[in-house]
């Protein structure tokens, strides 16, 4: 990126001066090493979204910030509905409330020892993955109606999950204000068998290792030890979202022109708030989010069956669950005074202060686990949200991509990656040697820069670090 | 990831497009054809139709469990009449790389170039 562009506010906070149709600033937030390696449309794409109508503060972008789709990923905006304020489907994302959950499993790395290998096989064999995988839950017209209103609890309900794991989820499992009615016939069909499947790309299971603690309270909170093992899930609404996704980003492109927005780009298509095709899309979208939470419910059954195999001892409880693309209704205070606004986070994790009360009670003394997921083979972390975040609450969400997936597939093979990675004590699980080479932990930004500049900058505080021990790809 | 076709006509570029499309998945060349679905899509404007058309076609991949080897297109104004030949996906025999989520909006262009000849692309989620 040229940084001439930039005004220099700190070390980590870079701003985009107010020019032209913006209506805010834009801040990005970053090491001027990682600034350096980030595409100059990340600037553009902030530029274009401070533009958008009822923006408040400022557009803003994470280190972790890569060139998106309207929005770049990594990037944060609030929207004041009072306002004229918009909600965008390119500022979500086409996979709606993907995210990242951890779980404990209660035992250590020494007690996994030889019987690694069966765990990633037995963890391959049950949690289905990769391109046209097929879930052993087949969903009903009716059930995938409840299950958008009802999210994880519907799982729970239905014999996937405990009750317990809803208390350490983002709205408790269920997001309010989900409207079936808003979502296409076509969306539903893409969902009935993919309840319970990972997908592929960048989704993954993954078996850590706790390598490091830097906050003891925090981690002594949320459960974890040096040399404990936990279990990482990433993946989304699945085909739900892909489709709300697309079927809305048409109905906002016509919204857009006949209402008058002027969108600085097509993918930016966004609606009113209070009009029809807003309330509509947040309607759909609220479904989607229920339908990521519980997929990655009916993930942790699949992947509690594989423990239990394998590693009867094995206690698996759910640390955290946090999605990274969403929009969000929530209370903040702009300049002293209380504004209820919608939130986009588009590849980033909310990231609330000690104290709130949206936080799980056991966690609430030392603020809202934040997931950032690694690539394989390399470092994953736990954060924790801090007080006075400066981007309404909001943190990085993973490493984020330098090379594409062409590029990955010219420099590396799928079988060299996972002789590699096994000469490390990495095991390797997919249906796909392709998928290994596009996922090359190489076509990553180092993910331990991405999280000392979150940290840097205030926007969450490390906690743990975990690597990898098996990693299940799709 | 970008995908991109050329043609003679508008149709052909619609149609590379769409075979770009199945190769971030599949190698089109691997795919045999024993299965057609047929598509409609509507767009005001070229763009906006294109979008609808690789739309369709992630659609009926993720949905049918399919990829697809070959495409037939006809345009008459704002519609589009689409055919999608193919078969399910195999994954020991396709090794498919990544499923694609959506196309997007983003690089989205419908033109004719300099030569007489058409450009059909945008960028595709995965």
């Amino acid at each position: 990126m040229n940084l001439r562009q930039l005004v220099r506010k700190s070390d980590i906070e870079w701003w985009i001066p107010r020019t032209g149709k913006m209506s805010v600033p834009g801040i990005i937030f970053a090491t001027e090493d990682l600034l350096r390696a980030m595409d100059d449309k990340v600037a553009e794409q902030v530029a274009n979204v401070a533009a958008l109508p009822g923006i408040v503060t400022a557009s803003f972008a994470m280190p972790d910030a890569h060139w998106g789709y309207g929005f770049p990923i990594g990037g944060v905006a609030a929207f004041d509905p009072e306002a004229g304020g918009v909600v965008s489907a390119g500022g979500v994302g086409f996979d709606i409330s993907c995210g990242v959950r951890n779980l404990c499993t209660g035992i250590s790395v020494g007690e996994v020892g030889p019987r690694l290998a069966r765990l990633a096989d037995t963890l391959f064999r049950l949690v289905p993955c990769g391109v046209g995988s097929t879930s052993r839950v087949h969903l009903g017209p009716a059930d995938l109606e409840d299950l958008m209103l009802r999210g994880a609890r519907w799982a729970v309900e239905h014999g996937f999950g405990a009750l317990d794991d809803l208390l350490f989820m983002e709205e408790q499992g269920t997001v309010a204000g989900a409207d079936p009615d808003a979502v296409s016939q076509e969306a539903k069909h893409r969902q009935r068998d993919q309840l319970g499947t990972l997908g592929s790309g960048n989704h993954y299971l993954e078996v850590q290792a706790v390598a490091e603690i830097d906050d003891e309270e925090a981690a002594a909170a949320y459960g974890l030890r040096t040399g404990d093992v936990v279990l990482s899930v990433h993946c989304g609404s699945r085909g739900l979202g892909h489709q709300i996704g697309t079927d809305y980003l048409k109905t906002m492109l016509a919204e857009a022109k006949h209402g008058g927005i002027e969108l600085p780009e097509r993918e930016l298509a966004c609606a009113r708030l209070d009009s029809q095709t807003g309330r509509a899309y947040l309607g759909a979208m609220r479904a989607a989010i229920n339908c990521a939470l519980a997929n990655r419910e009916v993930i942790t059954q699949f992947a509690r069956e594989a423990f239990a195999e394998v590693l009867p001892s094995a206690d698996l409880t759910l640390l955290y669950d946090v999605s990274h693309n969403t929009c969000k209704e929530e209370a903040h205070d702009v300049d002293g005074s209380p504004r209820r606004l919608f939130v986009h986070r588009k590849g980033a994790t909310r990231a609330f202060a000690p104290g709130h009360p949206e936080i799980a009670a056991a966690y609430r003394h030392v603020g809202q686990p934040v997931l950032v997921g690694g690539s394989m083979g390399t470092a994953s972390y736990v954060l924790a949200g801090t007080s006075g975040g400066p981007a309404f609450a909001s943190a990085v969400h993973g490493a984020g991509r330098t090379l594409s997936r062409h590029a990955a597939t010219r420099r590396w093979k799928g079988q060299a990656i996972v002789h590699e990675l096994g000469s490390r004590g990495i095991l390797l699980r997919s249906p796909s040697m392709r998928g290994l080479a596009e996922e090359a932990p190489g076509a990553y930004k180092d993910i331990d820069s991405v999280v000392d500049a979150a940290a840097a900058g205030g926007l969450a505080r490390k906690v743990a670090k975990l690597l990898p021990l098996a990693c299940v790809k799709g | 990831m970008g995908v991109r076709g050329y043609g003679r006509t508008r149709e052909e570029a619609f149609e590379q497009a769409a075979l770009a499309l199945v190769a971030v998945v599949v190698p089109p060349a691997d795919v045999e054809a024993r299965d057609r679905v047929h598509v409609a899509c509507t767009g005001d404007d070229d763009e906006l139709l294109l979008l609808d058309w690789l739309g369709a076609v992630v659609y009926h991949m993720a949905s049918r469990g399919m990829v697809f080897g070959r495409f037939e297109v006809h345009i008459d104004g704002a519609r589009l009449a689409g055919e999608l030949v193919g078969e399910r996906l195999d994954v020991a025999r396709h090794q498919p790389g990544v499923e694609v989520k959506a196309a997007t909006a983003t690089a989205l262009r419908v033109a004719r170039l300099e030569d007489g000849s058409w450009l059909a692309q945008c960028v595709v989620d995965v």
